[in-house]
């Protein structure tokens, strides 16, 4: 693959100079090189987009951009001059700003306090408050200066962040997968604030994986993978198959859905009137929530990240007991009083959406870890006499796992933490099918994996529940719900809607549900405000 | 100017597996120079401190005597370790299970036959298994830091031995001195080669304390859940494991081995109750269980080097007449050093200048 230089867009260079300018960036991590001499040029009041898969280096090149990392070699021109940024502070004080994925910010704290604390002077509270209505109103990010973050949604908070970067008035604003926590309506308000940034002429590092927003908004990219540059591309003038060709090397293999779900299937997993009550004052509280999944059926849970999902989770697993052993039926045996080992032995299994400590212990290896889940559904094959653990059969069913789902790793049997998120992930998944479950319970099942895998994985939860299992998916990522479910149910402040038939659904219907509005409100109440 | 601690990306395994040998050999070094410093020639007190007390038979069962409640105790500190609850009240339980071990003998001196020695052994690491269960139901019931609850009834357990010695329990015809009456016969832990030196029986109870152990955490399924409840709770609760049920147990564990080590000592080694039973055995089987890398096999190694420390210390008293403090600070030096290595071993330092502006080294514009 020399795909370096293809169609690369030359109308920047000669005129006023690129903001920018990265050349043979290299940072490595032991043997491994995560930055291979990366190229890369931003200029002026351009939206810049760097694509690649997880692991393909974007965060490591990002964070050096920022004076987070040291890079090992290559040089950073920024305004034409060659600087060495060692601190967050000091890309600061050169213009860099960024809003990151995930967000810092104290929920105990109102947002004008927040945003004081990044800035390094003394400016009095109300000033800062009021610099940041007039930005708020002047880019469309509609914003309550002394509302606790603690109560706002997930797109406020990110208003946040990007307000307490705008005020440091920044000539380049990097963005860390900005529209991976918001719904569609967010996403398109979002995109218009970066497009008035642009006219100002401000800069922006768009990092993404999602391929049609860049297409969209971006002016030019730069395609990273396996840490070396593969393109610099006009996403514009590419299609989404050929910008996925480019991240991920090959053709990504499209997800097959087979036969139809039998409507009579048997009921395996049925929650009436679940409510839980917040286990502190940042959880949200599950409300009345009722589901059922057949047999053969994917289910899926649709909603703008924090709106209860993880404690939707817990209470399913059995980490979190119910008061009523009736509220959760797992194959119509009563379950809510159950522990998770109780509900594994009825059949059900579950993927957390943590990877490392959740769903996995990261400095385990990999056989330890396929007993984490499965030491009392299949004690008889992992336990010996006086409770010994058996580490030949462990290890022959962790290298079956490894082969069915493909998973790349180095070494015999690696400590979880040393896999690629990908990679790991589908480890943890396979570690649940290889038992065969009759109700498997995802949450975010591909969140920070792969296309390569993503599709993998998606493919192994479609052919579960066609074998006769019934499976329920909790995402954010609505392409994958869409790709996969046969019914979408959207939660909304620890609420769950009614299941939506995946033939009626459509992505302003559920983007409409995760805004919180009923089906019959059509109009979300802020919209107004900003049109 | 400050120092920053960064993880490094991958740790060496070399180094992981060299670095309790770092840390003794840096210990030497210290030592060595602030041996100098108290005026005394490093090269001898050295000498006094690691070779002497190796050199006669008698005092390798002196070292026997020393490692026995260190590696006990180190042994059960390591599941509590290993599980993350930090006991650090064994010096506590080592008094508990002593005092409650010796009920028979001292209240009871009459009822002499062979059944007293299992019983007082019993009631010891009854007596420090409850002692240690305090702590734990505070921790799994009200989330107390089990750190501070644990160290501070170390000194109700040393006060109350003290009260116990000069009140109720002293020896009716011992002239007002501050001890219980000798114990008879059917309650003294044998000695194991009378006629070559004072080695007892608590050797082999800490041997087989550490063998027991190493094959539950190495191999069972209960070890698994030790050590995945210690490394990431979370995943451990996935697992269907209880963090409040394994406070419980790693407490009594390490609680039951310290009033074993307790009763073991007072039964063996000094044969009463004293105001004082322990060089601070509680304390330094911290240093042993580090040293020892959490593992029992390891802490048994780490046990001796920490007996003959204790034995060194006696013997520099006596020839070089270095205070006896110098042997604590030894100690400490050696945790210090542990501890270092294993930190650097998975972190580098970095030193961070007072914010520089931008280098703007080469302008070629």
């Amino acid at each position: 693959m020399t795909e370096v230089g293809a169609g690369v867009d030359q109308r920047h260079e000669g005129e006023g100079g690129e903001l920018l300018e990265v050349r043979g960036l290299t940072k490595t991590f032991g043997a491994l090189k995560a930055c291979d001499a990366i190229d890369l040029s931003i200029g002026k009041g351009e939206i810049h987009a760097l694509l690649g898969e997880n692991g393909a280096g974007k965060s490591t090149l990002v964070k050096m951009l920022f004076g987070a990392l040291e890079p090992a070699a290559g040089e950073i021109r920024w305004k034409r001059r060659v600087v060495a940024i060692q601190s967050p502070g000091e890309a600061r004080r050169l213009g860099i700003g960024m809003v990151f994925q995930h967000f810092s910010l104290f929920e105990a704290l109102t947002a004008a306090e927040n945003i004081m604390l990044a800035l390094d002077d003394t400016t009095p509270i109300l000033q800062v408050a009021e610099r940041a209505r007039e930005l708020s109103k002047a880019y469309g990010l509609p914003l309550d200066p002394f509302a606790h973050v603690g109560d706002l949604s997930v797109g406020e908070r990110q208003r946040i962040e990007i307000i307490r970067c705008l005020l440091q008035k920044p000539d380049l604003i990097i963005l860390d997968e900005p529209t991976s926590v918001l719904t569609p309506q967010e996403a398109d308000r979002l995109f218009e604030t970066l497009e008035t940034l642009r006219d100002e002429g401000k800069s922006i590092l768009y990092i993404s994986h999602r391929l049609e927003e860049v297409k969209r908004l971006c002016d030019r990219a730069t395609v990273l993978r396996h840490g070396r540059v593969v393109s610099h591309c006009d996403p514009r003038r590419e299609t989404a198959a050929s910008l996925a060709r480019m991240m991920v090397g090959d053709e990504v293999d499209t997800v097959k859905r087979v036969g139809s779900v039998d409507a009579s299937g048997q009921s395996l997993l049925e929650v009436k009137g679940l409510s839980r009550p917040a286990a502190n004052p940042f959880a949200v509280s599950l409300r009345e929530i009722s589901l059922s999944v057949r047999a053969g059926e994917v289910v899926g849970i649709a909603g703008v990240a924090g709106n209860g999902q993880g404690e939707l989770f817990e209470a399913l697993s059995g980490e979190a007991l119910q008061d009523k052993a009736g509220a959760i039926r797992v194959r119509g045996t009563d379950a809510g009083r159950l522990g998770i080992s109780g509900r594994r032995l009825l059949g059900a299994a579950f993927v957390p959406e943590e990877r490392l400590g959740h769903g996995a212990a990261p400095q385990m290896r990999l056989s330890e870890n396929l007993f984490l889940s499965r030491h009392v559904t299949d004690a008889g094959a992992f336990v010996g006499a006086l409770g010994t653990v058996r580490s030949g059969a462990l290890a022959n069913a962790a290298a079956r796992i490894v082969e069915a789902m493909d998973v790349r790793k180095g070494g015999e049997d690696p400590e979880a933490s040393a896999l690629s998120g990908g990679n790991l992930q589908k480890f943890i998944i396979g570690r649940e099918l290889d038992r065969q479950p009759a109700v498997m319970i995802v949450n975010q099942p591909t969140w920070g994996v792969d296309a390569g895998a993503a599709a993998r994985i998606r493919q192994a939860l479609i052919d579960l529940a066609r074998s006769g299992s019934a499976v329920l998916v909790i995402s954010q990522d609505l392409d994958e719900l869409f790709e996969i479910c046969d019914s979408v149910a959207v939660m909304h402040d620890g609420r769950l809607s009614a299941p939506v038939p995946i033939a009626e659904a459509t992505f302003e219907k559920i983007g409409l549900l995760m805004g919180g509005a009923t089906p019959e409100r059509a109009e979300p109440p802020e919209k107004a405000e900003t049109a | 100017m400050r120092l920053e601690l960064v993880k490094r990306p991958q740790h060496s395994v070399l180094f992981s597996a060299v670095s309790p040998l770092i840390a003794l050999l840096l210990t030497m070094i210290a030592g060595a120079i602030m041996f100098s410093v108290l005026g005394k020639n490093p090269l001898d007190a050295l000498y006094y401190y690691f070779i002497d007390p190796l050199r006669e038979t008698w005092s390798l069962h002196e070292l026997a005597i020393k490692a026995a409640p260190l590696i006990l105790i180190a042994v059960g500190l390591s599941v509590c370790f290993l599980s993350n609850n930090w006991n650090i009240g064994a010096e506590g339980q080592f008094i508990a299970g002593a005092v409650a071990g010796s009920i028979l003998p001292v209240v009871l001196p009459d009822f002499q036959n062979w059944l007293v020695l299992p019983l007082m052994l019993v009631m010891g690491i009854a007596g420090g298994a409850t002692y240690a269960a305090v702590p734990a139901f505070l921790k799994a019931r009200f989330n107390t830091n089990e750190i501070l609850t644990s160290l501070m009834l170390v000194y109700v357990a040393q006060l109350f031995l003290d009260w116990i010695v000069r009140g109720p329990w002293r020896d009716p015809g011992g002239m007002n001195f501050p001890e219980t009456r000798d114990f008879h016969t059917f309650a003294v832990l044998p000695e194991l080669m009378p006629s070559a030196g004072r080695a007892n029986w608590g050797i082999i109870f800490a041997i087989l304390a550490a063998l027991c152990l190493w094959f539950i955490l190495r191999r069972t399924r209960k070890g698994f859940e030790i050590r995945v409840l210690g490394q990431s709770p979370r995943a451990g609760r996935f697992a269907g494991f209880s963090s409040p049920r394994m406070i419980m147990l790693a407490f009594l564990i390490s609680g039951g081995l310290a009033g074993l080590a307790g009763i073991s000592e007072v039964a063996g080694a000094i044969g009463q109750l004293q105001p004082s039973i322990s060089p601070g055995y509680g304390f330094t089987a911290i240093i042993v269980a580090f040293l020892g890398r959490l593992n029992p096999l390891g802490i048994v190694a780490a046990g001796f080097v920490l007996a003959l420390s204790y034995l060194g210390g006696e013997a520099a008293q006596i020839s070089l007449g270095l205070s006896d403090k110098a042997a604590r600070a030894f100690q400490g030096m050696l945790l210090f050093f542990v501890l270092g290595c294993d930190t650097l071993i998975h972190y580098r330092i970095r030193f961070v200048g007072r914010a520089p502006r931008a280098r703007e080294a080469i302008d070629h514009a």
